[in-house]
């Protein structure tokens, strides 16, 4: 966590974002988050909130967001929290980008499930296409990191673009979902095998009436 | 082999739809009312009797777990459950699974859960990363507030019970039970010093029993069918069934339900398409996920996949990730990759971890080249044991144990790459750099 980039609030970046506030929407989904934890413990509601402006800071910037400190002093006092209290829980959860990311977020999973299973490969492919780790192209389109394991192993390797997994990849797919991305396209997530989710491909060894329809097994229990 | 007919995650791969109504046609949200009508004792004796040992990771008695939990709240300090999904153990991808397809059974599960316990509400913390999956469940959760499932008079049982959604950030130690009620309360998620326990203060100091995913999903299945039916499965103090994931060198991976204390062979053959290569091919087993030892092939080839059965092996069934390696692997860059995430995951309270981690992980990837001496090997095994046990959570020991075992097995290969460069390593630093 500590290796990631962070800006501090430069007068330019005050000047941008000091007059940061959730548009209409945003505030709507605020109250409703805020009122999911009892009275007096709206503290709870830092992270989704964060997330919260960090979307709209990427809405605005036509990017996948990222927290300025004059908007995460914005959360604290719509919360009512010490700034620093916000600002720790901001760097300590690696899904707040403390620095501006690019319109995709390419988080290639490297840990040992998917480096079994070729992620090396998925990076060499983002290399090929002119990524770096920890950098964004130079054009904005895409920003490049090397995350760790999320939670899709039977699908490895596999990588998370924005709000999107791509599972079961080679060299070749990455490839073609960087080319697709970059052509304005939205490739189809999930498994790039022809495969179900985390059916073993080919077909399944358990449960194959589920394949058709939707089966009630309790007439044999 | 598990039957069908016993299986409880029907829809594990979301062929049919998560949907309420499709939930219920398999059987989910079936009379409810009737199960809670049996009362709060005899639920959590019931899952007693099932003999469910906790799916996250540790295997603690479920049922017991809930019977800590004050039986009377008082006015101003409710119990709570909360629900773990902050499913981040590399290997593990099967709360996943019941999120995104199964969602109604752990929505029923929390409230049977919260009625036993007398939780008054539950909130699910699930994992910042399953973006979808959490899209997902805040939409079944509200399509069992829209059926009366939740809020007031709970799916008709005359007991309040509100159920939450709160989605993570990205971090792997919010996983660990208290660090979970941190990041809850809006905090970093560092763990605290234990007692109190969560059940005797937890969630804003109140009374609070966390649980698994896969914990709570099971339950209504459990109490629907009878405790004994669930405990027909596995051997004795391993009962029932679990959700395995199969990642790494075999030829189709896959998450699969299976009777607890299948052998290895059996769960591999039959679901994943045997070894690549073949079972000669294997060299080893990372049975549960990246905390627990691996297990060499020999060994872990006829074992049978359960709590006691891992731990003869010096290893463990933790969440039932099992990690399969074949001869092709580098097996000390498989571990010292799992080295590189506890440092990247150490929250940074305790001192042993924090500079720990990120020790061992130098040296593992010195050892990865052979650019060590032979006695390093010894310094990185004391290292690992002053690690272990002296740090507030178990992170400290997830981080030592996976190189423990990795020089318990495998120590005459990391020997032979450092022989292969000898003369050309540079000596240890004593201190962390």
């Amino acid at each position: 966590m500590a290796e990631a980039a962070r800006l501090p609030a430069s007068p330019e970046i005050r000047a941008r974002w000091d007059g940061f506030a959730f548009t209409a929407d945003n505030e709507a989904q605020a109250k409703v988050v805020v009122g999911r934890y009892p009275p007096g413990r709206q503290h709870s509601a830092v992270i989704p909130l964060l997330d919260l402006a960090q979307r709209q800071v990427g809405a605005e910037t036509n990017t996948q967001g990222w927290l300025p400190i004059p908007v995460i002093e914005y959360v604290a006092r719509y919360l009512s929290m010490p700034y620093i209290r916000a600002y720790e829980v901001a760097t300590f959860y690696t899904m707040f980008n403390l620095a501006p990311v690019g319109r995709y977020h390419v988080q290639v999973c490297g840990t040992t499930p998917c480096m079994l299973r070729g992620s090396d490969d998925v990076l060499a492919a983002c290399a090929a296409k002119g990524l770096k780790k920890g950098h964004s192209t130079a054009d904005g389109l895409f920003t490049l990191n090397e995350v760790e394991c999320l939670g899709a192993c039977a699908n490895a390797p596999m990588v998370q673009i924005n709000d999107d997994n791509y599972e079961d990849l080679t060299f070749d797919s990455m490839t073609a979902i960087l080319e697709a991305l970059a052509r304005g396209e939205t490739p189809k997530p999930g498994p790039q095998v022809d495969r179900q989710t985390s059916c073993p491909e080919g077909g399944p060894t358990s449960l194959p009436e589920m394949a058709t329809a939707n089966h009630d097994y309790r007439n044999q229990w | 082999m598990l039957e069908d007919k016993d299986r409880i995650f029907t829809n594990v791969y979301g062929f049919q739809p998560w949907n309420l109504k499709a939930a219920q046609a398999r059987g989910d949200w079936d009379d409810t009312r009737a199960l809670m009508a049996r009362g709060q004792d005899a639920i959590i004796d019931e899952v007693k009797a099932s003999g469910l040992r906790g799916r996250g990771g540790a295997g603690f008695p479920t049922g017991m777990k809930w019977s800590f939990m004050p039986k009377e709240p008082t006015p101003g300090r409710p119990n709570f459950l909360v629900i773990n999904a902050d499913e981040s153990e590399p290997g593990s991808c099967k709360d996943r699974e019941i999120i995104r397809h199964d969602p109604h059974k752990l929505i029923e599960g929390a409230l049977l859960a919260g009625y036993a316990m007398r939780a008054r509400a539950g909130y699910i913390y699930i994992r910042g990363e399953f973006i979808r999956e959490a899209e997902t469940l805040f939409a079944a959760v509200q399509e069992a507030y829209d059926a009366g499932l939740l809020g007031k008079n709970a799916a008709g049982s005359g007991y309040d019970f509100d159920l939450f959604v709160h989605r993570g950030a990205g971090a792997y130690i919010c996983g660990e039970e208290t660090a979970m009620l941190e990041s809850l309360e809006g905090k970093k998620g560092m763990p605290r010093l234990k007692p109190p326990f969560p059940a005797g203060a937890g969630l804003y100091g109140c009374p609070t029993t966390v649980n698994n995913v896969e914990s709570i999903a099971v339950v209504p299945t459990i109490l629907r069918r009878g405790g004994a039916w669930f405990a027909g499965f596995g051997r004795e103090k391993n009962e029932g069934t679990k959700l395995f994931q199969i990642s790494g060198h075999v030829n189709r991976p896959c998450v699969v339900e299976e009777a607890m204390s299948i052998p290895f062979r059996e769960l591999i053959d039959r679901h994943a398409g045997g070894i690549r290569g073949g079972w000669d091919n294997l060299l080893a087993v990372i049975p549960g996920g990246s905390s627990v030892p691996l297990v060499p092939a020999e060994q872990i080839m006829d074992a049978p996949m359960d709590f006691d059965g891992l731990r003869e092996l010096g290893s463990g069934l933790g969440t039932a990730a099992v990690i399969v390696m074949d001869k092709s692997t580098d097996i000390v860059k498989a571990i010292a990759r799992i080295s590189y995430f506890y440092k990247h995951e150490s929250c940074g309270q305790c001192t042993p971890c924090r500079e720990g981690t990120g020790w061992m992980w130098r040296v593992m990837e010195r050892l990865v080249k052979g650019n060590a001496e032979i006695h390093e090997i010894d310094t990185l095994y004391d290292v690992t044991k002053q690690v272990e046990g002296h740090t507030i959570c178990a992170l400290g020991d997830a981080a030592a144990w996976p190189i423990q075992g990795l020089i318990r097995h495998y120590r005459p290969e990391i020997e032979r790459r450092i022989n292969e460069r000898r003369g050309e390593g540079e000596p240890i630093l004593q201190a962390a750099e």
